[in-house]
């Protein structure tokens, strides 16, 4: 496909495992270097939330880790490794609903057991890989969708 | 609906954005958990939340909400405030219940979003 933008950037972000203080900044500079690119703002969108999911993941779960984003035309690259416990069952965990949240996370609101179900439906292309008592990588693809999908195109009055 | 309407019908007070009173909001949302804000919220909703945590003001930056209301009297914290500050997000603070907040709004024409099963949503359940 020919990428209807010429843009490229790479970054990456480094995230501390219980960093709650931190939480989000990664995903806020992310949303702030993709929005001076050309790319659809829906595009940006789900980007960015599928990158909050995976720095939340990292910050509630996880020692540390880091979250990298590349561009290249219309595409986004994200991907997501830390060093941590890992998840026993991959598949359990893809279950919307699933999760391990500690208390400290749920009271900031997080355990909803709907990250990874976010990640998979912002992505169009989702991969996980887990190892236990190593750590987990998520590797997401996202490229503009059609207009007409509806999906995150919005009447926002802007 | 806009937002100084949305002030008006909670009797709410304008803790941040009162030179953004103009802005129209099309749909509104309720929820106290992060990733639900993210999984239903559209650009541009309004979000009624009773989550004082800059979790909850982050998740509206991600999702390009347009301002939110804490309920039931309940106060941001401060990281939440200063956040919010930054981002240039108007918060309300209204005293109604999470309930009523959302039966007030809806009375008055301002609908929930889409519902996400009505949405496409491939590979969701």
């Amino acid at each position: 496909m020919e990428p209807t933008s010429t843009d490229r950037f790479a970054d990456r972000y480094p995230i501390l495992g219980g960093g709650f203080f931190l939480a989000g900044r990664a995903s806020g500079e992310v949303k702030r270097r993709l929005s001076e690119l050309s790319l659809p703002r829906e595009l940006v969108r789900r980007v960015v939330i599928g990158t909050y999911e995976a720095e939340m993941n990292v910050v509630i779960h996880a020692v540390s880790g880091e979250v990298s984003v590349s561009v290249e035309g219309d595409e986004v690259r994200v991907v997501a490794q830390d060093r941590g416990p890992g998840i026993a069952d991959v598949e359990e965990a893809l279950k919307p609903g699933f999760s391990t949240a500690s208390e400290k996370a749920q009271s900031l609101g997080f355990g909803a057991g709907m990250g990874l179900t976010n990640m998979q439906r912002c992505a169009d292309e989702f991969r996980i890989a887990s190892e236990l008592g190593r750590g987990t990588c998520v590797h997401m693809t996202f490229r503009p969708r059609p207009v007409d999908s509806k999906e995150e195109q919005q009447d926002d009055g802007d | 609906m806009r937002l100084s309407e949305v002030a008006e019908a909670l009797e709410a007070e304008v803790l941040l954005g009162d030179d953004l009173l103009e802005t129209e909001v099309g749909a509104a949302g309720a929820a106290d958990m992060v990733s639900d804000v993210l999984f239903f919220g559209r650009p541009g909703m309004l979000l009624l939340t009773g989550l004082t945590k800059a979790s909850v003001v982050r998740a509206a930056q991600v999702a390009d909400l347009s301002a939110i209301v804490f309920v039931r009297g309940k106060r941001p914290d401060e990281e939440a405030v200063e956040l919010a500050r930054d981002l240039g997000l108007p918060v309300m603070l209204t005293s109604h219940s999470l309930y009523d907040s959302c039966g007030r709004l809806y009375a008055r024409g301002l609908p929930g979003v889409i519902p996400a099963r009505q949405r496409q949503s491939p590979g969701i359940q």
